[in-house]
């Protein structure tokens, strides 16, 4: 593959084959308590969307420009998490002075996000696997849609599930891991499509 | 009286207020390193020592926190032990580390972490905080460790790296793939709720 379809290749892996959810389980504390419902779930994994696709390329430039000019790549937990913190506080008090139905819509999620493992983890796989800048925002694009989706798919099942009879130990969590265990089977039907190197 | 507390307060994470099986929480960072045993180790080993230790820390810290930046406080002082476990690990385990990835890092996000100060180490003495934080870490570490020992054996018939099961065993290779770890911690939460609510129906 071309070096100038990358960006492109690792958009659609980072949606179907390498799903940050279903591969590396990232995102499950909030993935189960909030898919409860199709509404939550859809304003969060928006914001979701949103936030990886905007701290990957800005903790890209920290890293590059900030922390290996210094020596400080072992500093990168604590710098990655302060530019996501600062970023998603930033992007909350805009929203709330300039645009009050979006602050409604997407604002409200947006504390839950500094906690949610998928946006250090996005970070920490961009510097691994020593991604350009460009391919860094279309990695934290793609991994984005691909949460978005698996939250929306799990909120449509367990909305159908309220009317099904479920074992007592299993309700909750432990019904929710099955489907996303199923989910993660079928999304496996997309593995060699692309790899995700 | 303070020996009672202490024990209550080792025990309760461990059984009925196990922070997988009750909240279901911190599951993100480790769930994807459990398809081996000795990784697993390595990983519930880091988070049971930054769950100690910054248990520990914020309690001592606990009156001189102002509340308002006390979440930024805390992820400094979480961080701050993870990088430790990280460069441990890099000098003395580098292929382990390798393995790990960006996995090591994850531990800060382990919502148990962040959990078990917001909830007990602002409260509580600094003594009693450290125990609790061990005690939370150990009863995550051993549901991991559950979970792993049951996915690399069916999934490669081994166990800690040794052949354990003859040639005559089929490898399950969907244990070691994703879907594996969702079915066998959904397997395992259901057997203990189903467990324990039997016996609490019967207080």
């Amino acid at each position: 593959m071309t070096d100038s379809l990358l960006p492109f290749s690792v958009f659609f892996a980072s949606i179907f084959t390498g799903n940050i959810l279903l591969t590396n389980y990232l995102g499950m504390c909030s993935f189960l308590s909030v898919s409860k419902e199709l509404k939550t779930s859809t304003g969060l994994g928006m914001a979701v969307i949103f936030v990886m696709a905007t701290t990957t390329p800005l903790n890209w430039i920290v890293y590059q420009y900030l922390l290996i000019p210094f020596g400080l790549e072992y500093l990168r937990f604590i710098v990655f998490i302060i530019v996501i913190a600062a970023f998603v506080q930033l992007t909350e008090m805009t929203l709330e002075r300039y645009s009050e139905p979006l602050y409604q819509s997407l604002g409200i999620f947006l504390p839950l996000i500094t906690v949610n493992c998928a946006i250090l983890g996005v970070s920490l796989f961009m510097v691994i696997r020593e991604y350009t800048l460009l391919t860094s925002f279309f990695f934290g694009l793609g991994s984005g849609i691909g949460w978005f989706i698996a939250i929306i798919a799990m909120a449509g099942i367990r909305q159908k599930l309220k009317n099904a009879k479920i074992p007592p130990g299993l309700e909750g969590p432990g019904i929710a891991l099955v489907i996303a265990g199923f989910m993660a089977m079928a999304f496996m039907g997309f593995s060699g499509m692309i790899a995700l190197s | 009286m303070a020996n009672k507390l202490l024990r209550k307060t080792f025990m309760e994470p461990l059984g009925k207020n196990n922070p997988v099986f009750v909240q279901i929480l911190g599951i993100c960072s480790t769930l994807a390193v459990t398809n081996k045993l000795q990784n697993t180790m390595v990983m519930v080993l880091g988070v049971m020592f930054t769950t100690a230790l910054s248990s520990l820390t914020i309690s001592l810290l606990r009156n001189h926190i102002p509340s308002r930046i006390r979440m930024m406080v805390e992820t400094m002082v979480i961080a701050t032990f993870v990088i430790i476990v990280d460069i441990v690990l890099k000098a003395f385990y580098p292929e382990m580390w390798k393995q790990l990835g960006p996995y090591v890092g994850l531990i800060i996000t382990n919502c148990i972490i962040m959990g078990r100060i917001e909830a007990f180490a602002l409260q509580n003495k600094p003594m009693l905080s450290l125990v609790d934080g061990l005690a939370s870490g150990l009863g995550y570490a051993y549901v991991l460790l559950a979970i792993a020992f049951v996915r690399e054996l069916l999934g490669t018939g081994s166990l800690w790296g040794y052949q354990i099961l003859g040639s005559w065993w089929t490898n399950w290779s969907i244990m070691i793939m994703p879907p594996g770890g969702f079915f066998v911690l959904a397997i395992i939460i259901w057997i203990i709720r189903e467990k324990f609510m039997k016996e609490a129906k019967n207080d």
